[in-house]
């Protein structure tokens, strides 16, 4: 039975491995890090929706600083910038790998699809590359600023003094170019999450006459009101800067 | 229509043709709506035969849709345009009068062209070599009843015994992965009670060949589903996904390797 010895993981990763460099183990832990990022966003949503508060963002302040210092929240901050990084590195991977899978490219180029919008799984690439560059620029743009404490200060009833990320917040979605890259990116996701939704069940081998219509259906409905609930954010606090409301 | 003129954009490769292979135009007249695009080809090469040119080197056995062997892109399709049917199953009355035609072969690098339309497609092969069996010695043809087989299991897996193993599913996903072809055969056999028996060491043998031969990665694009000749569903990908992630975490292969009969 010499097929066996087939099955045995590559020399020195141990099966865990083995597992893990498979075709099929590298997309796992694309879905695996995929849903976790969708499970992250709805959450980041409603406190970011605290933005559009009228209390001159003492709610929101409130809420990233209790953010910020909870225990249990640092926990899953930090497993969350891990899936990030696990995410984008094993998708720009497989990007390259698949690429070059073709060898030479054909003379007409069609792509058909059987329940999945072709155009946005062909460009899981672009779309990620372009989220990638977007969570970047949102890092150093708010969280390391937070972090190096290079925010001012708020003062609120009971005294509390806390660092106020709602005013860099204002004074960055005043400005036309942060709206336009802003919205740009959550297009650019709601794309990467009509395909990307459903396909992280389906390689998780959860496909089953039952369920998989109501999956998809909730992945579409995800992927349409996720991101332009974060597009609005920048969109009404532009507006409210030029007095439009 | 009877008596189309048309003109084939052929990819030729090999032979009096450059090593890296190049496209060539070929006028044909007379060709009838009744033909299979692989008669079609046949007139082609007797003309270039008595015009003393080099044939067109193209693969074809049965001609009814069922040994998988006849590949082509055509017009950008893995045995055409139309849904659930083979190159030779293919009838010129899809086309018309005037049309440009362009045949290139299935591309991918684990299928390299061998000359023209010819791809060498020993890798599913190989992958079958893996683990595409049951191991059960013949013997006696025992009685027909003796294992139950719900009928659900036997329709989804003779659904997925459909695959023809022609390698449509790899020229037609962008990432040029062998998953639709691997599920079917995997599901298949998994599917029933015979091979069940050894569906955690198959998953993984399979899988494992399939990446040593450097097809790419499944994206859930469905486009295999899409060209596959034999209609095989993406479905069969996501019980090869169950299938082999169960197996990578439970079954052990060290207990394989030591002694035992068989
Ligand atoms: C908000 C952030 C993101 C979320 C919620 C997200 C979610 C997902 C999900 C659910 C999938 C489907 C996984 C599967 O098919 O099993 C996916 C696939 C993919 N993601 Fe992301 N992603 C995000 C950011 C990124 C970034 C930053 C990159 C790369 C730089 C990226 C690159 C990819 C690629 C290339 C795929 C396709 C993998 C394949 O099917 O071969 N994603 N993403
Ligand atoms: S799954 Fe379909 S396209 Fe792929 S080898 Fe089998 S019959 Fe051909
Ligand atoms: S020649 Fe056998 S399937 Fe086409």
């Amino acid at each position: 039975m010499s097929w066996l010895t087939n099955t045995l993981s590559p020399v020195g990763l141990g099966w865990f491995g083995g597992f893990l460099t498979s075709s099929i183990g590298k997309k796992v832990l694309m879905a695996l890090t995929g849903l976790f990022l969708i499970s992250f966003l709805p959450i980041h949503l409603l406190g970011n929706l605290y933005l559009l508060k009228d209390d001159k963002g003492e709610s929101f302040n409130l809420y990233a600083e209790f953010m910020t210092h909870n225990k249990i929240i640092k926990a899953v901050s930090y497993t969350l910038y891990l899936s990030i990084v696990l995410h984008a590195i094993q998708g720009l991977l497989l990007w390259r790998q698949n690429a070059s899978a073709r060898g030479q490219n054909y003379a007409v180029k069609v792509t058909r699809a059987v329940g999945t919008n072709a155009r946005a799984a062909t460009r899981m690439g672009w779309l990620g590359t372009i989220l990638l560059i977007f969570i970047l620029l949102h890092m150093y743009q708010f969280w390391l600023q937070m972090k190096l404490g290079n925010v001012p200060r708020a003062a609120y009833g009971n005294g509390e003094i806390v660092k106020d990320l709602y005013n860099p917040v204002m004074d960055a979605f005043a400005n036309p170019t942060f709206v336009i890259i802003y919205v740009v990116s959550m297009i650019a996701i709601a794309f990467h999450l009509w395909h990307g939704f459903q396909s992280a069940f389906q390689t998780l081998g959860l496909n089953h006459g039952k369920y998989t219509p109501f999956i998809k259906a909730l992945g579409k409905a995800y992927s349409v009101l996720i991101p332009a609930g974060f597009a609005i954010i920048p969109i009404y606090v532009y507006g409210d800067s030029m007095g439009w409301w | 229509m009877e008596n189309m003129h048309l003109k084939l954009k052929i990819w030729r490769q090999g032979g009096k043709f450059s090593k890296k292979g190049e496209f060539v135009t070929y006028e044909l007249d007379n060709v009838s709506e009744h033909m299979s695009f692989l008669e079609m080809l046949d007139v082609l090469n007797e003309k270039l035969i008595t015009q003393r040119e080099e044939p067109v080197a193209f693969e074809h056995d049965c001609r009814e849709g069922i040994c998988g062997t006849c590949s082509m892109v055509i017009n950008g399709h893995p045995h055409g345009p139309n849904a659930g049917t083979t190159t030779c199953q293919l009838h010129m009355r899809f086309f018309r009068d005037g049309d440009t035609i362009t045949v290139e072969p299935f591309r991918a690098k684990s299928f390299p062209v061998v000359k023209d339309l010819v791809v060498e497609r020993a890798a599913f092969d190989r992958i079958i070599q893996a683990g595409g069996f049951v191991s059960i010695n013949t013997g006696q043809a025992q009685d027909a009843n003796a294992i139950p087989v719900s009928k659900e299991s036997a329709t989804a897996s003779f659904d997925a015994a459909a695959c023809i193993g022609c390698g449509a599913c790899v020229a037609a996903c962008p990432n040029a992965s062998a998953m639709l072809f691997v599920s079917a055969k995997v599901s298949h056999l998994a599917l029933l009670p015979q091979g069940k028996v050894e569906a955690k060491r198959r998953a993984l043998a399979m899988v494992k060949q399939m990446d040593l031969e450097g097809f790419g990665n499944c994206s859930n694009v469905t486009a295999c589903e899409a060209e596959c000749p034999k209609e095989i569903s993406v479905e069969n990908i996501a019980r090869l996904n169950r299938e082999y992630i169960s197996a990578a975490f439970v079954y052990d292969e060290k207990e394989e390797k030591g002694g035992g009969a068989g």
